[in-house]
């Protein structure tokens, strides 16, 4: 069983770089150094009248310095508390968690859409393959500079300010991209295109898919997604995302 | 100092448990627990047969609480007693099952079947919120709390204790029904029938619509509920709701619990169970109490 931790995690430092979205370094005891890329932490928030775990991906590990970076968009209340968080204060986190993305040594997409992107960029790190990003924005770009320095991102955005004009999918068409491996992490709408794509031309494809969720730790089932095989929980076709997942073969969950 | 407490002619190392749905089968949380510290884990409701349960989102968040409509997915009793039992067996702790069930006959095909399991205990669970057939539909009226009780009762080879309801208009007279109808202990309170509304998108913030309110916004009302129990029965209570911290554990067996159940609050701290435990000690050495029986129902 892999290993998780609860620990107190100091901020080291955090900015918003783009609008409502949060980029946080965590200096962790543990944490960092088993983490996996498309892995998650819960971080538990100070005020006291919330009581649930937010769980958020792992954006980036610096196993050196035991750190971990989070990019979380606010959302809710909870995610804003933790936007007013200032360099040196504590917070709860829980992890790693999560099975995260497998590591294969093909030609892969990695398609991100919104803060589905940021789980996408420990992977990209740690793909010794040849790898093409394609990022999906509503409007204003980020994380695209740390990507630039690990390949080509190609970009699309819904109102035509960067890159394709349109969605992930109209990127991939308009440059002519092909791969035989395909990683993603967005909105429900992206990946449902993006399974139906795998599925056409008979893509390896792997899914990151977020639920509400309580525990995070595979206890409560509250985050389950219809599942072809039976969970290893409740032997039922109801995997857990925070435990089997968040990490599916697309052809294995429906959502 | 004595932290042991006796329900039903089982003893336990210490009054705090888990409770049921929130801790699984306590292996997920084993990995910030130490089981052997816990007075009982009571497990995930478990039927004749498994269960998918509902649809998601199955989760919310309110003030001071949470939503819950899982609708009792579970593995079914095979599965269960194949893995989950064995499992618990290997720590020094007490294990109570918690049964859920469609129909009478549900909860007794389980019962018996736990009958020869090294269990010590059974949770008659009629009162979940969340499943349209069986659950809470046995725990509203005084007859059919009577009846099933009853039922149970003839076939459960371990003393068995029934879950109550809150969503009901006397709950002494649910506690005396169960007590009438050979209840060994009870259990209360399961969660509070809630909605909650995104008023963004307009939609159900679960996709049952409704969903069981837990966490700290119900503990006083569990309060209030266990010490009416108390006052009306004389079988022993575990009580629950909202428990967050060993102060609100101690209130609940001041009111009149002889033990108390965990919840919603192992999802807030994975650790939060055996806090609790070492909470009730300090509390007992700072206030001069040698035997933690003499806190139950000491306000009345």
């Amino acid at each position: 069983m892999a290993e998780k931790f609860k620990e107190q995690a100091v901020i080291i430092r955090q900015e918003e770089i783009s609008y409502g979205i949060y980029s946080m370094w965590l200096k962790t005891e543990r944490i960092a150094q088993m983490a996996k890329p498309g892995q998650f932490i819960s971080i538990y928030c100070h005020e006291g009248s919330r009581l649930l775990p937010r769980p958020i991906s792992i954006c980036e590990v610096d196993r050196m310095d035991q750190a971990l970076r989070i990019v979380y968009r606010v959302q809710g209340k909870g995610t804003e508390e933790f936007s007013k968080m200032r360099t040196g204060g504590n917070v709860d986190i829980v992890g790693p968690l999560g099975n995260g993305f497998p590591l294969k040594e093909k030609k892969a997409f990695l398609i991100g859409g919104g803060i589905g992107i940021p789980p996408l960029l420990q992977l990209a790190r740690e793909l010794k393959c040849e790898k093409q990003f394609i990022l999906g924005f509503q409007d204003s770009l980020f994380l695209q500079e740390e990507f630039k320095r690990l390949g080509n991102p190609y970009i699309a955005t819904e109102d035509g300010s960067y890159g394709t004009e349109g969605n992930v999918m109209d990127a991939i068409r308009e440059n002519g991209l092909d791969a035989e491996i395909i990683y993603a992490c967005g909105p429900i709408p992206m990946l449902r295109a993006v399974k139906a794509y795998a599925k056409e031309r008979n893509i390896e494809c792997w899914l990151s898919l977020e639920e509400r969720m309580a525990c995070g730790i595979g206890a409560c089932l509250g985050c389950v997604c219809e599942s072809k095989e039976r969970d290893g929980h409740t032997n039922v076709n109801n995997k857990r995302i925070c435990k089997e997942g968040p990490v599916f073969r697309a052809e294995e969950v429906e959502f | 100092m004595n932290t042991r407490v006796n329900l039903a002619g089982v003893t336990f190392k210490n009054p705090v448990m888990t409770a049921s749905g929130t801790f699984g089968s306590g292996k997920e949380f084993s990995e910030f627990v130490d089981l052997n510290r816990l007075g009982a884990v009571v497990t995930k409701g478990v039927a004749n047969e498994p269960w998918t349960g509902n649809p998601t989102p199955r989760i919310a968040e309110t003030y001071g609480g949470m939503l819950n409509a899982v609708g009792l997915q579970n593995p079914g009793i095979d599965k269960f007693v194949e893995r989950d039992i064995p499992y618990l067996a290997k720590y020094d702790t007490r294990i109570i099952v918690n049964v859920c069930g469609r129909t009478t006959e549900d909860y007794c095909e389980v019962v018996k079947r736990l009958a020869t399991q090294p269990v010590d205990m059974l949770e008659i669970n009629i009162s979940c919120p969340n499943v349209e057939h069986g659950g809470i539909a046995f725990g509203q009226s005084a007859a059919s709390v009577e009846a099933i009780t009853k039922e149970v009762k003839k076939h459960a080879k371990q003393p068995i204790i029934m879950k109550l309801s809150p969503n009901v208009t006397d709950i002494a007279e649910m506690a005396k029904a169960a007590e009438a109808g050979g209840a060994d202990a009870l259990s209360l309170i399961n969660t509070i029938t809630g909605m909650k509304i995104d008023i963004r998108s307009r939609k159900f913030a679960l996709a049952n619509k409704t969903g069981g309110l837990s966490g700290p916004a119900i503990h006083p009302i569990a309060v209030r509920m266990v010490y009416q129990a108390a006052q009306a029965v004389n079988i022993p209570i575990i009580g629950m709701g909202g428990i967050l911290t060993a102060e609100d554990a101690i209130e609940m067996i001041l009111a009149g619990a002889s033990a108390v159940s965990v919840g919603t609050a192992n999802f807030r701290n994975p650790q939060v169970t055996m806090e609790i435990v070492q909470g009730i000690c300090d509390y007992m050495e700072e206030y001069g109490v040698a035997n933690v029986n003499e806190l139950i129902g000491a306000v009345r």
